[in-house]
This record gives structure tokens, C-alpha cells and sequence, in this order.
């Protein structure tokens, strides 16, 4: 016999979305588009509990009713993308353009992708300890190397300005993408036939059709770059002009700017008089850094510092929550970050949990340390801190205690918690000095074990006791051979994990030999 | 009430003949139903069929004006069981669940379902979770049709096929009076696509009828002698009559071909993917017509001998696709030939995976492999460009695979992609009332030390996942506080499991409460309450909250806990209250009572609960009424950037993003716009002593006189001592 074979080809359409972001609305406007202008289509996909914030595919095929008429026969198309065999990839997030791209989804011959340029990060990037956010340009280098054509902008920002959903901007740009064989007005009709929402999905349509139909050729890359402040030429203050001046003259450029934002963090935390106590600080370590080598390694150990020693001063206490938490631009910003229109009122209730610990710090140091030194004292007032605060901050009484509350800024030095920061500042300050006599780099990495130090409550207490490994493990690889990488690695490990178990079992390994 | 309404496709079920459907395949399926006079439905929801239970439970209407009952039952055993009205009745009826793991709870009813026999028409429709997007263990349906020998049916993934094979389940099921599995795969179930319907029928006997005249017959019943009758029965008269009818009315289709001397042997749900894999290779077009004869076993149990023969006869080589293992098919098929002398070779597993879901691609190079081996002619050259065309009538131009050069700049992309592109877990959604309980476990744990915990099916299994990263094993639905049975000896540390209200009244009740409560456990229970089967697509279930007009709801979980004999029950009435979530686990895991603890833990589900709320909320702000709407957030400038309430809540909502300044390296941790306000992560925040930066927005709508009155007097209070401070801090700023 002889087989006969039909011409017709399907397009076919792979949508890569996480479970809640409307992949599936997207399908089945595409599927009932393409059936009211007379094709065949057909849509499938695996939900699954992929529906619970997952990751999942939906695959669309269509086929020209024309084709099929010749055929004389449905046509049998597949029910999954083929890696290497699909026409149109769109991904609702930029992660999962690269899935698509990982999954060999696309190829250079015929796959225009289009994803959204936008981050919704997944867990494990969430949870990490330090910075685990992955770098979304390894996506828009693939996508440009790969793709026939990639359209990559910001689809969730254009659907929230329309008061819309990634899915309707999306449809936006697939027909700005001129990718598919319809007329704006069948998509438009869709959205239209659908029924739910049509104006502000008609907008977000508008919109992702706009930024597609003028985007160029290949999209840029993101900037992930962190602005750091320009120096202003001046100062209103007599004094902190001054301080301007001393920055600008007597430190290195590259320390400059880290030193500026670390010195307007000094003076908003407390007042001028510590804000020269900073410069005197930095001082101290620039010289040490030009002593030491510094002019050859890009002042590393100054600009270091420049930051870390404004942080290890301008310590969390509970007089800078109630501060930030009373300022008059901190009341705009919620209001414009949960969206209140001008006619709505917004009341906050902070979620405050100060223990013992945290009052005693602020008490006069005599006063603090005798509670603390005291259990049953101790004990006692424990009880009155067991339960956390819950505060309003907008009605008066809340206001005025917070309030009230900042104000004992003037008392801050006196206080048991500057005692003790102050302590541990000097004692880390000492042990720079220490170190860069010998190894500047491993001087250099004692600065930033230092970004361990951060939070509150038992937050601070886990970060600060890995810290104080640290600074052991420091003393100890002095003058070891590339202590400096050494450390780096113990402070990566710090990272790792919260109890610093990674820390703990490389320490073991590190410091065996010294010992 | 379920996650979707499907009122509107409901309207499709009216449709008459001649008239065209087009939608999802799993809700042709019922339209079939329908069309074939079924007299009663009954089911256990789970992907991928929950739309067959959730478009009947919202079709009540025209159920009752066809007389066909409709049920959900209480598990897959209960639906299976209730098949056997059609036993003596000549009664159609079908019931439904996910395969495999509902079939392993439906077997023993369907052993004896089985054994027995039918006289109406008895169709078990499975919706067979296998491959990608699967939740479950992967096995095929296929070895539970052999032990009892039941016909297994698993048709073309069109629309017209698979409502063709409810109506040929049911008259092959009459014809041979046998029950049948419709087994449809997960992509087959969701397909979206059209058919020209029939019009409904009312089913020509009725369960009243069957009722006011009752008849029984010992021999249908499975007790020796008669039990030895039908097996004998099921070999000699059964098997014959069902081979009879499958051959007769053409259940298996043959797709002829230029290329006769080999051809391919496949399952009926395997079909499109086939025909793209030919396509691929050049040797199809896109509507079914392929270079290799094809014989399509829509029917795939049991296999027709004549059938195999004669496609085999004088053909030198056949390739069978037979997805998933082990391969009963292909070692069948073996028999068959060997048996009768025919020298075909058969390739199957030889060239494809033994294991995992038959994709194209998978199908593809298998195909490829065959045809090397057995007609090396028929394969385009591939890997050179400008192939030559296989069939000049079509299009070819994606026959050739990308040249070699690509393929490596691919692989490059993919393996520096790899490092980059995350794993999406599934997760809790947001404002989910689950996650404050495993926060509240978290902690517990923080405190009194890791213990042994059990988990069980349901959406709570994602604690199983980041950020929770708890339980040891899960064993089945319901099977928590079973699968810590042995952990009952005296230990310093109780053992914990989990159960969910869904998994409790499948089976949890009897299984593991009742178990606990007769066998003396000392460990601890926590049945997770949330008001719904919320992982199948939130149904109602007996403790469900809402009124239902056809089902009794309202039945607490603490009566049925009690009334089995737990003396130590407490409940959490607002699972977001973690500190209270602690304590009590804490108290269950030391107090000196014996017997099961039982925590149960209610709150509802956030995502049934916002599709009622919110449309409510909108409604009233709408109309002018003053309302106050909740959500979180972070001061930025308070977080420190350690991500500890993200490890303790894993909120879809509580993100993190750059903190703006430079002094933070780490971003700082933000709740987005989908926050709902459950208030999770204040409690953690506050629970685990964590830290300051949240904060709980009430946003006032529509604020009365009296609120704008304080808030005037307030703002001037307010703003006058902050523009004090302002100018302080301005004074010396640089």
C-alpha cells in the first residue's frame, strides 16, 4: 500500500508558570482565540499539586481548520512539549524562562520566548542566611544565545499598574510579540468573552502588548549592581561640614562613599559627638592601612571597615525600633506599601518582643547588670516580658510610649547595651590592629566577620556566639599560610546553616594542626 | 464546596445529540456517563478526576431529572463496594478515584466485586497519576486488573475515543459481567478538545425498582463453594465472552502503512505521543497516518490473542509501547507468539525505558533504535542538514534534530542554567492555616529535642519540604498514627504523627485513632482540621464548617475522637496562634496521661477561604459599609537580613528584597501584595523571639465619622511630635 501523508503543521505552545499565577487561564484564552477564528486547538496540562506554589507546564498546540478540512480527519497532536519542537515558550517569571531554557524547550531556529523579567523567589533562595538570590542574568544570556527571538520585561509590574494579573499582560505580549497568527482584536475579544475583570485585563493587555511590540532586538541585561551615595558638596550644619571635609580630605576615594552612608547611619542613631567618634575609628584604621600596605590593595581594609564599624556602632537596640518605628516617613511608606487610597486610614500594631535582656540593656549599666547578675530578681521581672508586645503605634497611647521611648537616645551611652557593644567594638578593633601587623588580608576578613553581628533577641545571640568563633578561629590561623581564604571559608560555612553546625565541624578540621 | 465552580460547564452536560462539547476530557467523561444511562455514580476525589466528582456534586440538578444517583463516598473502598448494586441489578454504574493509590484502597471490594461478577454494567473510572506532575507512588493500574481479572480499557487521549470507551466499558461489562477499568492518564484527564454529543438517557432500571423488588443468588456471592465457581466461571465463560465482544466490536483499531513488514504494538493512552514520535522521525503526518502499521490496544487487558497474531503474522519485527513496569504486556505477547510459532521479533523494553513516563522524546529515540535494528531505510539521515525529504507530501522541517554544534552550546546553557535555576517545591500557600502548626512543631522540637515524626497524605505533607524539612515517612492516606504503631514502648521521646480531617475520615478514625486507643499508644496525634479535603480540591467532608444541602456536615472531629475512647483530646481552634500550637505540643509530649494525645488543630483553608470572603468584602466596601482590612509588613530599615522567619513560615507572600542600603549586604525580608493577613508570621516572629521589623496594617475602609474625628486628632498629636523630631535629625544630617 501507499501511505498518504497530509500537510499541516501545528504551532505549538509551551507555558511555564508557578501554580496560582493564572497559567492556566492563559491556556485556555489562547485555545478559545484560536477556536473563534477557526482553528483546532488543543490544550493539556499535568496540575497536580504543582497547583500549591510548584512549578508546572501547560502545552497548547493549534492546527488550521483549513489543514484538517484536507486532511478530512481531527488531527492527533501531542500531549507534551518535546525538547527542540516548540514554537512559542512563555514563561510567567523569569526563573522559569530558564527552566524552559534548561529543558531544551527552546532553540534558535524557531523558539521565541517571552518571559517576565520579574523574581518571585523560590525557598531556597528565601531562606538562605545571607544573600541566596540567584543571578537572573545567567537566564538572559542563555535566552539571548538561545532563543530565535527573546522578549524579556517586567510583565508582573505592567499587570499590577492595570490592576490586573500576569496572565492578561502576558496575553499582551504574545500578540505584541507577533509570534501567533491573530489580530489584536481576537485577543482583545477573548479577554473580553471571558468576563472577569475585562477592563483592567484589557489594560494589562494594552500594556505587555506595547513593551513587546517596541522592545528591542535582544533584551538587556538586569542591573544588579548596589548605588552607593555620591558626596554632596556641602553640609547645612557647621559641624557636620566639617566632618564632610575630613572625609573628603584625609580618606582614601574608595572608602568614601561607604563612609558617608556609614556616617549618616552614626549621626541619625545618636548625635554628632558619635559621629566623630566614628571618623576618629576609621581614623585609626586608615592609618593602620597605610601602614601596612594598604595603597596597594585598593585601601580593601579601610573600606572594609567603613561599613562595619558604622553597623558594630549603630547596634539594633530597642531605642532605634522605637525611633524607625515612629518616624513620620515610616508612616507614608506603609501607607503607600499596603496600597491605602487617600480616603483610607491605616493603624499599624508593631509586633514587639522585648525580653529581659533587651530592657536590661536599656536600664543605666549598674541598674541592668544588677538584674542581671540577680535570678531571682531576674526570674521576677522575666515574667512581665514572657509575652510579646503588641503595640499601636498610630493611636496615642501606643504612639507616645514608642515616642517616649526614642527620646531615651540622650541616655544611650549610659546604658548596659552600649556598655556592652562598646566592649566588644574595642575588643574588635583591637583585633584588627593586631592582625593586620602580620596578614593584612586575614586583617581584612576579621572586618567582615563582622556582618555575622546582626538582629535581635536570640537572632543576635545565634549570630554573635558564631562571631565569637570566628574571631577565635582568627587568632588562631594567624600566621598560618593563606589564613585569610581560611577564614573566608569558616565565614561561609557560618552562613550555611542557624546553629553554626557546618561552622563547628570545620572549625574542628581547620584548628586540628594548630593544635 | 469545591476549589472551582463548574456551573458553567455543568450546562454542557445538557447538550443533545448532534450538538458539539469542547472541554476538559475528564468532564467528557461524565457527559458519557450520562449519554450511557448510568443509574449511579460514586467516587473518591483526587487529581486528576476530581472534576468528575465536583462537576456531578454542582449537576444535582440534572441527576435528579434523569434519576441517577450520585455519591461521594466516604473512601475508594466504600465507592467500590458500591458497585455491587450491580450484582444482582441490571443497574449501570460507575465510580472513580485516583489510581493507584485509590486502587489499593478499592481492592478488596474489587476482588470481590470481581469474584462475583456482574450482572449491570460496572465501569471503574481511575485517573491513573503517573509521570511528570505526579503525586504518588509510581505503579500501574494494570497488575490489579490481572489479579482479579478485571478488563482494563485505556483509550486514545481524544475526547470522541474516551467517551467511545465509557459507552464499549459499559456493554463490555455486560457482555461478559465483568467489571472494567477506564484507566485515563493525568494529560488524557485535562485535554482540552471537542466531541459531538449523544443525548442523556435515563437509566432503564432503577435503584427504586431494584429495591421494591429485591433478588439474591447465593452463587454471586464470594463463599466456598461458589467462590471456586467463579473461578473457574471468570476463565471459562467470562474471559471468552469478553474477548468475543472486544473482537467483535472492534475495541482495538488497526492503522495500516506502506512499511508492512514491522510494525508497532501500543496502549490506547500512549497513542498521540506515538504518532508525534513518527512525526518527528518523518515517517507520519499530523493527523494519525503512519509509514508503520499500527495496532492499537485501547483495550489492554486482556490482550486478544487472534488480534496479536494476526498483526504479527509475516511481519519481521514489531516494537510494543508499553508504559511503565514491570512489562506484563510485552512478556504476554511473548507467550502469545511463542506459542503459536510465529517468529516476529518483538522489541519493547530492549530499545525503550524499562522505567518512567513514555514521553515523545522518550518515544522518539526508541522508535529510532527499532528502526535502525530493523528497517534502517525508513529513518531520515539524520544530524546533516537539508535532509532528505522521507514523504515529499509534508512538511519536514522538523524532522532533523539539531545539528551537532548546537547541541553542545545547549548543553553549556543548560549546565550553567542548572546552577542558577532554582527547585520550586510545592509549599503551603498563603496565609495557609497548616503552616503555624509546623512552625508551632519547629519550635517545640527547638525546645524538647528532634523526635520521630510520622507524616500522612494531604497538603500537611509539604512540612515534609523546605523550610520545615519535618517527618520521617508517610505511608498512605489516613495511615499518620498508624505508621507510628510500633514506636508504642517506653522511650524518654513520644513519637508524633500527623493526620489531616480528609485522611481521619477516610480511614484515620478506625485506622489509627481507634488502633491507638486499643493498643495503649502513648505518643502524640495531630489531626490537621482545616474544613475541607484541601488537597484534592477542597470537598466537603463530614466535619466540613459549611451547610451543604445534600450532604450532612458539622460533624466534629473531637466527638469522633472521643466516642473511640481518647480521654486526652485538645483542640486548637485558631492554628495561628503558635505559641498556643507550642504549648500544647509541649504538653503532649511530656505530660504523664496515658493513652493517644490527640492535638487537633482547626483553622480554615485560606484558599477556600479567601474565594468566599474576599468577593464578600469587596462587595460591602462597595456598598459604603465601613470595613478593615488586614496585612503584614516589614520596616526594611528594622530587619536585619537573617531570613529566620522565612526558615520558620515559608509564606509564598513573605519574600525578601534589596534593602536599600549599603550598609546591608543580605536582603531584607518583605511581604508582598498577595499577603492576606493571616498573621503567621507575627506569631512566629513573636513565638520565636525573633525580632521587631513586623508590623500589621489595618486599613480602614470607608472610616466613619468617629474613626476620621481620632484619626484627625491623632495625626495632629502624631505629626506634630514627629516633625519635632524630623527637624532634629535634619538639623545635623549630611
Amino acid at each position: 500500500m501507499n501511505t498518504s501523508l497530509h500537510a499541516g503543521t501545528p504551532i505549538k505552545i509551551a507555558i511555564l508558570a508557578m501554580g496560582g499565577q493564572g497559567g492556566g487561564v492563559l491556556a485556555d484564552w489562547i485555545v478559545d482565540m484560536a477556536e473563534h477564528a477557526q482553528w483546532w486547538a488543543q490544550a493539556t496540562s499535568v496540575p497536580g499539586v504543582a497547583q500549591r506554589t510548584g512549578a508546572t507546564v501547560y502545552y497548547v498546540e493549534l492546527m488550521p481548520e483549513a489543514a484538517v478540512q484536507a486532511a478530512g480527519k481531527p488531527p492527533t497532536l501531542a500531549m507534551m512539549p518535546t525538547a527542540g519542537d516548540v514554537d512559542l515558550v512563555v514563561a510567567a517569571e523569569l526563573m522559569e524562562g530558564g527552566r524552559a531554557l534548561q529543558r531544551g524547550f527552546v532553540t534558535p531556529d524557531r523558539t521565541v520566548l517571552i518571559s517576565s523579567s520579574h523574581r518571585s523567589y523560590a525557598v531556597g533562595e528565601k531562606a538562605a542566611h545571607g544573600n541566596g538570590i540567584a543571578d537572573p542574568n545567567k537566564v538572559i544570556e542563555a535566552g539571548r544565545e538561545i532563543a530565535k527571538r527573546f522578549f524579556c520585561f517586567d510583565l508582573q509590574a505592567l499587570a499590577d499598574e492595570a490592576g490586573s494579573v500576569i496572565s492578561a499582560s502576558l496575553f499582551g505580549a504574545i500578540a505584541g510579540s507577533g509570534s501567533l497568527p491573530f489580530a489584536r482584536e481576537d485577543y482583545e475579544a477573548t479577554i473580553r468573552r471571558a468576563g472577569v475583570g475585562v477592563n483592567a485585563s484589557l489594560r494589562a493587555f494594552g500594556a505587555g502588548h506595547h513593551a513587546a511590540a517596541s522592545a528591542p532586538a535582544a533584551p538587556a541585561a538586569i542591573d544588579t549592581s548596589r548605588p552607593l551615595p555620591v558626596l554632596p558638596d556641602t553640609a547645612a550644619h557647621p559641624r557636620t561640614r566639617q566632618m564632610l571635609e575630613e572625609l573628603k580630605r584625609d580618606f582614601p576615594p574608595e572608602a568614601q562613599p561607604m563612609m558617608l552612608a556609614g556616617l549618616r547611619r552614626i549621626l541619625e542613631f545618636q548625635d554628632l559627638r558619635y559621629g566623630r567618634e566614628y571618623l576618629d575609628h576609621m581614623r585609626d584604621i586608615r592609618e593602620l592601612d597605610a601602614q601596612f600596605g594598604g595603597t596597594a590593595k585598593s585601601w580593601a581594609l579601610t573600606a572594609a571597615a567603613a561599613r562595619y564599624v558604622a553597623v558594630a556602632m549603630a547596634y539594633d537596640d530597642v531605642i532605634r525600633v522605637a525611633d524607625l518605628k515612629t518616624r513620620g516617613a515610616r508612616f507614608e511608606r506603609v501607607r503607600q506599601e499596603v496600597g491605602a487610597a487617600q480616603d483610607q486610614l491605616v493603624y499599624t500594631t508593631e509586633y514587639m518582643h522585648p525580653r529581659l535582656e533587651e530592657i536590661c540593656g536599656t536600664m543605666p549599666a549598674f541598674l541592668g547588670r544588677r538584674i542581671e547578675n540577680s535570678p531571682a530578681l531576674s526570674r521576677y521581672l522575666g515574667r512581665f516580658f514572657r509575652k510579646g508586645k503588641f503595640l499601636r503605634s498610630g493611636t496615642l497611647s501606643g504612639f507616645l510610649m514608642l515616642y517616649a521611648l526614642a527620646g531615651m537616645r540622650r541616655f544611650r551611652r549610659s546604658t548596659l547595651r552600649h556598655k556592652i557593644e562598646m566592649r566588644s567594638l574595642h575588643n574588635w578593633l583591637k583585633l584588627i590592629s593586631d592582625t593586620v601587623h602580620h596578614d593584612y588580608d586575614l586583617a581584612v576578613e576579621v572586618v567582615n566577620c563582622r556582618r555575622l553581628v546582626k538582629g535581635y533577641s536570640d537572632t543576635h545571640a545565634r549570630g554573635d556566639s558564631k562571631y565569637q568563633r570566628l574571631t577565635l578561629a582568627a587568632s588562631q590561623l594567624l600566621g598560618s599560610a593563606d589564613a585569610a581564604s581560611r577564614l573566608r571559608a569558616l565565614r561561609d560555612a557560618a552562613l550555611a546553616d542557624d546553629k553554626g553546625n557546618k561552622l563547628d565541624a570545620m572549625l574542628e578540621q581547620e584548628l586540628r594542626p594548630a593544635n | 464546596m469545591a476549589e472551582r465552580s463548574f456551573k458553567k460547564e455543568v450546562q454542557q452536560l445538557r447538550i443533545g445529540a448532534g450538538e458539539e462539547f469542547r472541554g476538559e476530557g475528564i468532564l467528557a467523561v461524565t457527559k458519557a456517563l450520562l449519554q450511557s444511562g448510568v443509574g449511579y455514580v460514586a467516587g473518591y476525589q483526587g487529581s486528576p478526576i476530581s472534576h468528575l466528582m465536583d462537576v456531578l456534586a454542582d449537576a444535582q440538578e440534572i441527576l435528579e431529572e434523569l434519576g441517577v444517583h450520585f455519591e461521594t463516598s466516604a473512601s475508594e473502598a466504600t465507592a467500590a463496594a458500591t458497585l455491587a448494586a450491580s450484582v444482582m441489578y441490571p443497574i449501570r454504574g460507575a465510580v472513580t478515584w485516583k489510581s493507584t493509590v485509590g486502587t489499593n484502597v478499592a481492592s478488596d471490594a474489587l476482588a470481590n466485586l470481581a469474584s462475583g461478577g456482574v450482572t449491570g454494567g460496572a465501569l471503574v473510572i481511575v485517573g491513573e497519576d503517573y509521570g511528570e506532575g505526579s503525586s504518588i507512588m509510581q505503579e500501574r493500574t494494570h497488575a490489579f486488573a490481572m489479579k482479579s481479572q478485571i478488563w482494563l480499557l485505556d483509550p486514545r487521549p481524544n475526547l470522541e475515543s474516551m467517551v467511545k470507551a465509557v459507552e464499549d466499558g459499559f456493554q463490555l461489562s455486560e457482555a461478559s459481567n465483568t467489571p472494567v477499568i477506564l484507566q485515563l492518564r493525568i494529560r488524557g484527564c485535562h485535554v482540552h478538545g471537542r466531541f459531538t454529543a449523544k443525548d442523556n438517557r435515563r437509566p432503564e432500571f432503577s435503584l427504586q425498582q431494584a429495591l421494591e423488588n429485591p433478588q439474591r443468588d447465593v452463587n454471586r456471592i464470594v463463599l466456598p463453594p461458589a467462590a471456586f465457581l467463579h473461578e473457574q466461571e471468570k476463565v471459562k465463560q467470562r474471559w471468552p465472552a469478553a474477548v468475543r465482544y472486544i473482537q467483535e466490536n472492534h475495541l482495538n483499531e488497526f492503522f495500516d502503512g506502506d512499511a508492512g513488514d514491522i510494525g508497532l504494538i501500543l496502549q490506547g493512552g500512549l497513542y498521540n505521543g506515538v504518532i508525534r514520535a513518527l512525526q518527528l522521525l518523518g515517517l507520519a503526518d499530523h493527523f494519525g497516518n503512519s509509514r508503520i502499521p499500527l495496532y492499537v490496544m485501547n483495550v489492554t487487558y486482556p490482550v486478544i490473542d487472534d488480534e496479536v497474531r494476526s498483526f504479527c503474522q509475516g511481519k519481521k519485527a514489531v516494537l510494543l509501547l508499553e508504559e511503565g513496569q514491570p512489562n506484563y504486556i510485552e512478556q504476554n505477547l511473548n507467550t502469545i507468539l511463542r506459542q503459536a510459532g510465529i517468529d516476529t521479533a518483538l522489541s519493547g523494553k530492549d530499545v525503550l525505558p524499562v522505567a518512567g513516563e513514555y514521553t515523545t522524546a522518550a518515544m522518539r529515540d526508541g522508535l529510532q533504535k527499532f528502526l535502525e535494528r530493523h528497517h534502517p531505510g525508513l529513518l531520515p539521515r539524520l544530524d546533516v542538514p537539508g535532509v532528505a525529504a522521507a514523504a515529499p507530501q509534508m512538511e519536514i522541517s522538523q524532522v532533523a534534530r539539531p545539528p551537532k554544534e548546537h547541541a553542545l552550546v545547549f548543553q553549556e546553557h543548560a549546565q550553567k542554567l542548572a546552577a542558577v535555576v532554582p527547585p520550586r517545591p510545592a509549599g503551603f500557600c498563603t496565609g495557609c492555616p497548616e503552616r503555624p502548626i509546623f512552625s508551632a512543631l519547629t519550635l517545640a522540637q527547638e525546645k524538647l529535642g528532634e523526635h520521630h515524626v510520622a507524616c500522612d497524605i494531604g497538603c500537611h505533607l509539604f512540612s515534609i519540604l523546605p523550610p520545615f524539612n519535618l517527618g520521617a515517612t508517610t505511608m498512605g492516606y489516613g495511615l499518620g498514627a498508624s505508621s507510628t504503631a510500633a514506636f508504642n514502648v517506653p522511650s524518654s521521646k513520644r513519637p508524633i504523627s500527623i493526620m489531616g480531617d480528609g485522611g481521619f475520615w477516610h480511614n484515620g478514625l478506625a485506622s489509627g485513632i481507634g488502633n491507638a486507643v486499643f493498643n495503649k499508644y502513648d505518643g502524640v496525634i495531630i489531626i490537621i482540621d482545616n474544613y475541607y479535603s484541601a488537597a484534592t480540591g477542597g470537598q466537603d467532608i463530614p466535619s466540613s464548617r459549611a451547610r451543604n444541602d445534600h450532604r450532612a456536615t458539622n460533624n466534629p472531629i473531637e466527638n469522633a475522637v472521643r466516642g473511640v475512647g481518647v480521654k486526652w483530646v485538645r483542640t486548637l481552634d485558631r492554628t495561628y496562634d503558635v505559641k498556643r500550637g507550642e504549648a500544647l505540643i509541649e504538653e503532649a509530649l511530656t505530660t504523664k496521661a496515658t493513652g493517644p494525645k490527640v492535638i487537633i488543630a482547626q483553622s480554615e483553608c485560606m484558599l477556600n477561604k479567601q474565594r468566599r470572603v474576599k468577593p464578600a468584602f469587596n462587595k460591602a466596601v462597595k456598598e459604603g459599609k465601613r470595613m478593615v482590612k488586614e496585612r503584614f509588613g516589614v520596616d526594611p530599615d528594622v530587619c536585619s537580613g537573617d531570613h529566620a522567619c522565612i526558615r520558620l513560615s515559608g509564606c509564598p507572600s513573605l519574600s525578601i528584597k534589596d534593602s536599600g542600603d549599603p550598609l546591608k549586604e543580605d536582603p531584607v525580608a518583605y511581604v508582598d501584595n498577595s499577603c492576606v493577613g493571616c498573621g503567621n508570621c507575627g506569631e512566629v516572629a513573636d513565638a520565636a523571639v525573633l525580632c521587631p521589623s513586623f508590623y500589621r496594617a489595618d486599613i480602614v475602609h470607608n472610616p466613619s465619622r468617629w474613626d476620621q474625628f481620632l484619626a484627625r486628632l491623632r495625626g495632629r498629636i502624631i505629626g506634630f511630635l514627629q516633625a519635632r523630631r524630623a527637624a532634629y535629625l535634619e538639623h545635623h544630617s549630611l
